[in-house]
């Protein structure tokens, strides 16, 4: 076991290292340079050397490399020249914002999911069930963008209960910081209802054959009784893996639902940052993003290694 | 696709089905309508209609269509009528026109993305499944830390600097960001082949390593990569979609499925003329719908795992 897990370290750093030194190559080997940006119409010869020597782009690139990523040993990811916020701030006020997303369209794929399954796997390739199943092929293809647009368009739109972007900090309210949440939401959330509605289905048919849901049921119980306290929580092993496995993903398809509603959260600020050249920060944010990634799905993965055994031998 | 990252369900359903088949929980949907000689009614009518859209955008000049990017100021935001079968844009332009020539962007980046990183992952893929040794370590380890890699991240940047964004451009990112997703799959297909008895019969008669991986291994190898393939397409599409959206696919004004939902949602069009945003929606829904029901026959028909990967 310490020797798996051991192993799985050593791995984890060598990836983080590669993420680091593409993060950084990114910005700096494609064309486009970020003193164009800042110089704007001052952008003369002169102010143009003087602003890479201030920069220290005009040294090589293994010294640029290694003055940066020395500096963030020290936690210090560099400073965005357009709004001067140190580039760790500016993260630690995006990513609360990824946290809550992701948290918030679990909670309702749950909400969806576990309870679809309760009544298809009652009776199992019956109407429901049947209904229930085609209809998360159409789910999981269905991109989070167009999910999105039909959302804003009936409910933002055509019946105004929800503002169709924007974003109110918590300290607002609970209400109102959820009011522009939720939408964001429940886009990201329906793929994760299809895949747990169909994992825990799976897990139910099979655990309501089983002997001790016979007893229960000759014992007199009734069916929700035994759906609820017998027969969901031997179920769910599947279901929480599946969840685990899904963060790193959610995660970054968070980006996308980001830009759409317009949530100042770590896609939003990247995409911000990538069209203004402030090329610290996309480098910063890529590499905590990035790293935030690999960590995240290192971290299921051990879980899920104590969780069941059979997964070190494979 | 690395991960399936800008859409978590495709790639996941593989293994959902996987899943279900290791519990014996039948899907009613499959159940109902394939069966194990044929590929299924389904699988012919999604195919006639993804045939009919490549069609459509493969035709698109001899079809007598509006040019895509013509201007018809007297006839702004327009319903749908005989001169403009779905309508025309805040701009006036024809909305079929644009989305049949739209779709040819998301087909091209589609199928020659994943054309090319079936080429180049799957001669790979054959080959360490087949040698084994350090040539299958090397790979084997270089494809997993490539996936470890957020491959959205790397994308958007990519495309945020590498300007101006053309087709060609798009499809080499799509197709170096699929190589490695194909790779895995190819590898663990060829392996499950290679030590099987027709495998070890050829190489007992002494044929060479390439006849070996081209006439054993590749035919058998093919169902899985068509398979993981059409996933894949869909896949490259929701992405370009999705890059669309943050303003980074094909420069404007070309139209492209994900460019004209985002022209959709701007400028408060989609409380004018919603359709503009609906009718590519719609149409991006039935064409991945489509794809993967095709996938899922496939893999039905022809047991392909995803297992073992």
């Amino acid at each position: 076991m310490a020797r798996y897990i051991g192993g799985r370290v050593v791995q984890l750093v060598i990836i983080i290292f590669f993420i680091s030194i593409v993060a950084f190559l990114l910005v700096h080997l494609l064309p486009g340079d970020p003193s164009t940006a800042i110089l704007g119409p001052n952008d003369t010869a002169q102010a143009r050397a003087e602003l890479l020597r201030q920069l220290g782009l005009n040294k090589s690139l293994p010294l640029q490399y290694w003055t940066w990523i020395s500096n963030v040993f020290h936690g210090n990811l560099g400073i965005s020249f357009l709004t001067h916020q140190t580039v760790a701030n500016a993260i630690g006020v995006a990513f609360p914002i990824d946290l809550e997303l992701i948290i918030v369209s679990q909670l309702l794929a749950f909400l969806v999911a576990i309870p679809l399954a309760l009544v298809a796997a009652l009776r199992p390739n019956r109407l429901f069930d049947r209904i229930a199943t085609t209809s998360t092929y159409a789910m999981l293809a269905v991109p989070t963008f167009v999910i999105a647009v039909i959302l804003v368009l009936v409910v933002a739109v055509k019946i105004h209960i929800f503002p169709a972007t924007g974003f109110n900090p918590i300290g607002q309210g609970l209400w109102q910081n959820l009011k522009t949440v939720l939408l964001p939401s429940i886009a990201l959330a329906v793929g994760s209802v299809a895949i747990y509605y169909r994992l825990l289905r799976a897990d139910l048919i099979a655990t309501l054959q089983e002997d001790f849901i016979t007893m229960a049921r000759a014992k007199g119980l009734s069916t929700p009784y035994i759906l609820l306290r017998h027969a969901l929580r031997p179920s769910s092993f599947a279901l929480l893996a599946g969840a685990g496995l899904s963060i790193g993903s959610l995660f970054t398809g968070a980006f996308v639902v980001e830009i759409l509603f317009q949530l100042p959260g770590i896609g939003f600020q990247l995409i911000a940052a990538i069209n203004s050249r402030d090329y610290l920060v996309v480098q910063g944010m890529a590499l905590v993003a990035a790293i935030a990634y690999v960590v995240i799905n290192f971290g299921v993965d051990i879980l899920f290694t104590f969780l069941d055994p059979r997964i070190r031998r494979a | 696709m690395p991960e399936m990252m800008a859409a978590p369900g495709v790639g996941a359903m593989e293994r959902v089905r996987e899943y279900e088949e290791l519990k014996g929980v039948a899907d009613p949907a499959i159940v109902s309508n394939a069966s194990r000689s044929g590929l299924g009614v389904t699988f012919w009518v999604c195919f006639t209609w993804v045939a009919v859209m490549i069609l459509l955008a493969l035709l698109a000049s001899v079809l007598h269509l509006t040019n895509p990017n013509f201007q018809n100021y007297n006839a702004v935001n327009a319903g749908p009528s005989i001169h403009h079968l779905l309508g025309t844009d805040d701009l006036g332009r024809d909305l079929l026109s644009r989305i049949i020539y739209g779709s040819r962007v998301s087909f091209v980046i589609g199928f020659a993305s994943v054309g090319i990183a079936l080429a180049i992952g799957g001669a790979l893929g054959l080959l360490a499944g087949y040698t084994g040794g350090w040539i299958d370590s090397l790979l084997n380890a270089g494809s997993l830390v490539i996936l470890a890699f957020p491959a959205l991240l790397a994308i958007l940047v990519i495309e945020a600097f590498w300007l101006p964004r053309t087709l060609l451009k798009l499809t080499i990112i799509f197709a170096v960001a699929g190589i490695p997703s194909l790779f895995r799959v190819i590898r663990a297909t060829t392996l499950s082949f290679a030590s099987r008895e027709f495998v070890v019969a050829a190489r007992a008669m002494g044929a060479t390593t390439r006849r070996i991986l081209f006439k054993e291994l590749l035919p058998n190898v093919i169902p899985a990569a068509v398979s993981f393939a059409l996933i894949g397409v869909a896949v490259a599409i929701i992405l370009e979609g999705s890059l669309a959206f943050l303003g980074l696919s094909i420069s404007l004004p070309t139209a492209s499925l994900g460019n004209i939902i985002n022209e959709g949602v701007q400028n408060n069009n989609l409380s004018t003329n919603p359709l503009i945003a609906l009718w590519p929606s719609i149409y991006i829904f039935l064409l991945l719908v489509a794809l993967n029901l095709m996938a899922d026959r496939l893999r039905a028909r022809f047991d392909v795992r995803a297992g073992n990967l």
